[in-house]
């Protein structure tokens, strides 16, 4: 994939705000119309509206291999203030349409799988009538779709504050998303669990958030433009104009945004949680596309982050500190979404890691092949879900199609129904790796993607992985030494934990009836599978280094940084490839899984017994089981201290101060102490006197000049006389 | 020729007892009686002036007064026969109804 040879051919570029139409066309219609069109209609077009957006991704993809400097399409003004001029415009260039494909394309895998994965999924959710129509299936994807729309929105973004929008739109669809099932808990009794999890989600993502919408307003008051081709150029000549703290500054804020969204240390806590998400959406938006959006800002802020050493050497510490933390957890997990959740955690450590020692496309090669196998991943664990939970009460629906016609039947006799319990007298958890076991019989196909998988995220030669974690080493070998030691030791770790899982999961005898009776997925689920495990095995093929000299001169080395050399220059610089890296760590990846083996594959964990590490281990495997406590420290660090703060606010400040004492006492007391002045004294013993001597007055004057009226004629002859004498006397003698 | 203080004084006397006779007297056609006196108390004062000072205006006021006192007895003494017929007396304390 050479691309200099072709420098014409058609140019799609004006097609690019489509990726964003489409998905929204797709939601629209299955608002207005899904619920009369049916479930089959639903996800279809919804698949459609994916898939669409996929085909433009490509068109940009072949149009920018006969024009790579790539073009900015402008769609629409949006802000013009002053000197601040933003445009909804898409910036379509290598690194964009990278992530426009990946978006996309296993977006759109995901939505066809969930279209058959749903359908189960609403059924086992919901009461009611397995053959009705069930109104949370169009939600799903109408959500699906809007995420599609947002990430579409955040990569294509020309500048800063539309990339927010997107930034924003995304955790919105997550919250959403996670929250799904949101009057259930994780094993689905009633409950507000998956709520929580939701909120959790939410309120982390807004520190994060908080620190990247600093990291934009700094941009701007500084460099006094948000669009990146601008910042670049102004941080080039920063030197002159701004003092030496700001690019760092900037640098760290945004640091704070990617630990947020790409759950690194200290705010990755709530991407574990985010797993009580239907499946596909743990896939889609928890392991493969959202969460990677931090790497993608560093990315594309690469000029911003190569201006600073220490924002680089913070970027890749914080990463390589949280691939083997995150690593150590997934090691202590029973739930198998949990242990591909700190996985995932584990994984976006190793890209931040890469972007933050300047290794970007190491960093967005692995963002690539790790959405592929990890997508892989979690859609195989949601097929062992779902496959345990029909095992563990068959659905017997007569639905409209999708591939399965209560041929479930004939399992009657194990127990069945939502209140049935397992062994424990706890309800059934078919997401324990505990309750599994053996399903290798039972789910061939499964089995065998999800062991492409495992290998792709274990690094294991020639999958995937393999090619894109040892780039990142051999990079952080000559970089960052004490990132390549951290790193190296989290990739162990990885191998171990996804043996562990294997064995658990597919070898040994089933551990519950559920297991034994587990049904291998429809076909909407496994073609997805299979072909995400197609490109889990040659995704590697992307950026294959110079293994030896002899290779020099095939022309597809190294494609993938050719690729990004369009769009970030100098800064697409890939590690030599490293002989001595590639082996340590096939042989630490090797000798994890020889581990995982001699502890899990070699005595099958029996049903009720306890994990072999725990005892190995002891208090260090308790201690990873329960995450290391950090949900615990921040319950007793943070959300305690701001509970009661909260508590003290509302009922010491809010209800005794404002409320009690200056609300009650101070206004209304106050008011009704002047009112009764006002009435007592001043009304009843002024006002109303005065009106009453009035009264009482003219009533006694009246009787006094009454007696006057006698009606006697010669009384009134003589005051008429009286009166002249008078009025003459007044006259005559003045 | 009679000083003009002794028609004054003449009058004045006059006056005072058309003046007693209205306040203190009952009797209605007696008050009728008192008033006319009063009247012509004043007609002897105007025509004294006028001849004092030779002022024709005085003799023709008392012809206004003359007539104006026929009229008033006319209306007066029409009036105390209706009060007679009414209420059998013309005692003037009885006739009190528009008291205060």
């Amino acid at each position: 994939m050479h691309f200099a040879e072709a420098t014409n051919g058609p140019t799609f570029f004006s097609l690019a705000p489509w990726i964003v139409f489409f998905p929204v066309i797709g939601l629209l219609i299955n608002l207005v119309f899904g619920k009369r069109l049916g479930e089959r209609f639903v996800g279809f077009t919804a698949s459609l509206a994916s898939g669409a957006a996929l085909v433009v991704s490509a068109l940009l993809a072949l149009s920018l291999r006969a024009h790579p400097e790539g073009e900015i399409v402008r769609l629409a003004d949006w802000i013009t203030i002053g000197s601040l001029q933003l445009e909804w415009a898409f910036r379509v260039d290598t690194l964009s349409t990278t992530m426009m494909l990946v978006v996309s394309g296993v977006g759109t895998l995901i939505h066809i799988y969930a279209a058959g994965y749903m359908f189960y999924d609403v059924r086992y959710k919901e009461e009611g009538d397995p053959g009705a129509f069930k109104p949370s299936y169009t939600r799903f994807f109408i959500y699906l779709n809007l995420f599609i729309a947002f990430m579409m929105t955040l990569v294509g973004a020309d500048n800063y504050l539309m990339l927010f929008v997107g930034w924003e739109g995304v955790g919105l669809c997550s919250f959403l998303l996670i929250g799904f099932w949101f009057n259930r808990n994780p094993d689905a009794t009633i409950g507000v669990e998956n709520a929580n999890a939701a909120k959790k989600a939410f309120i982390t993502n807004r520190v994060g958030d908080f620190g990247f919408l600093i990291a934009i307003f700094l941009t701007f008051w500084f460099f006094g433009s948000l669009q990146f081709d601008a910042v670049a150029e102004a941080v080039e000549h920063a030197a002159e104009h701004v003092p030496s703290w700001v690019i760092p500054t900037i640098a760290l804020f945004m640091l704070l945004g990617v630990t947020g969204k790409s759950a690194q240390l200290p705010l990755y806590v709530w991407l574990p949680d985010a797993m009580a998400g239907p499946t596909p959406v743990s896939a889609l938006i928890h392991a493969a596309t959202m969460v990677t959006a931090g790497v993608y800002l560093v990315t594309r802020s690469f000029p911003i982050f190569e201006a600073s050493h220490l924002a680089q050497t913070t970027v890749a510490t914080v990463g390589a500190i949280t691939a083997l933390f995150a690593a150590t957890i997934a090691v202590g997990q029973f739930d198998i979404k949990k242990v591909l959740a700190y996985s995932t955690v584990s994984q976006l450590g190793f890209m931040v890691a890469a972007v933050g020692m300047g290794a970007f496309v190491a960093g967005m090669f692995h963002l690539v092949t790790h959405a592929f196998f990890k997508a892989l991943l979690f859609l195989g664990s949601g097929s062992v879900i779902l496959g345990v939970e029909r095992g563990h009460h068959p659905l017997d629906t007569t639905g409209d199609g999708h591939a399965h016609h209560g041929d479930d039947a004939h399992e009657a006799h194990h127990e069945s129904g939502h209140d049935s319990h397992g062994e424990h007298g706890l309800p059934f958890d078919p997401q324990d790796m505990r309750n599994m076991g053996g399903l290798r019989r039972q789910m061939p196909l499964t089995f065998w993607v999800y062991l492409i998988g495992s290998l792709a995220l274990a690094g294991i030669f020639p999958f995937a992985g393999f090619w894109s974690k040892d780039e990142i080493l051999a990079d952080a070998s000559h970089e960052f030494p004490l990132a390549y030691i951290l790193l190296s030791i989290a990739a162990f770790f990885t191998a171990f934990y996804m043996g562990r899982q294997v064995w658990l999961v597919f070898f040994g005898k089933s551990r519950t009836h559920a297991a034994a009776a587990a049904k291998e997925s429809p076909p909407a689920m496994t073609v997805p599978l299979v072909v995400l495990a197609a490109l889990s095995v040659f995704g590697g093929a992307l950026n294959i280094p110079e293994i030896t000299a002899a290779m020099h001169d095939l022309p597809w080395l190294h494609a993938f940084q050719h690729w990004l050399e369009y769009t970030m220059g100098e800064a697409a610089h890939v590690g030599e490839f490293s002989l001595s890296v590639a082996l340590t760590s096939t042989v630490a990846a090797l000798s994890a899984i020889l581990l995982a083996w001699l502890l899990y594959g070699r005595r099958p964990l029996q049903e009720g017994q306890e994990d072999p590490l725990r005892r190995l281990l002891g208090p260090v495997f308790a201690a990873m089981n329960a995450k290391w406590w950090v949900d615990e420290l921040y319950e007793t660090l943070i959300i305690g201290p701001y509970r009661r703060l909260a508590a003290f606010l509302a009922d010491r400040v809010d209800w005794d101060f404002w409320h009690d004492w200056f609300h009650d006492s101070v206004l209304a007391g106050g008011f009704n102490s002047l009112a009764r002045t006002l009435a007592e004294p001043v009304d009843l013993g002024f006002v109303d006197r005065v009106s009453t001597w009035l009264a009482a007055g003219t009533a006694w004057l009246s009787r006094g000049l009454g007696r006057v009226q006698s009606g006697f004629v010669r009384n009134y002859a003589l005051m008429v006389f009286l009166g002249v004498v008078a009025i003459m006397s007044f006259i005559i003698f003045r | 020729m009679v000083p003009i203080e002794h028609y004054i004084s003449l009058s004045a006397v006059l006056f005072m007892i058309g003046t007693l006779g209205v306040l203190t007297r009952r009797n209605a056609i007696v008050i009728f009686m008192s008033i006319e006196l009063m009247l012509n108390a004043a007609n002897l004062l105007f025509v004294a002036f006028a001849q004092e000072y030779a002022a024709l205006s005085g003799h023709i006021f008392v012809f206004f007064v003359m007539t104006v006192a026929a009229a008033e007895v006319a209306v007066g003494l029409a009036l105390i026969v209706a009060i007679f017929r009414s209420r059998g007396t013309i005692d003037i304390d009885e006739m009190n109804q528009l008291k205060g």
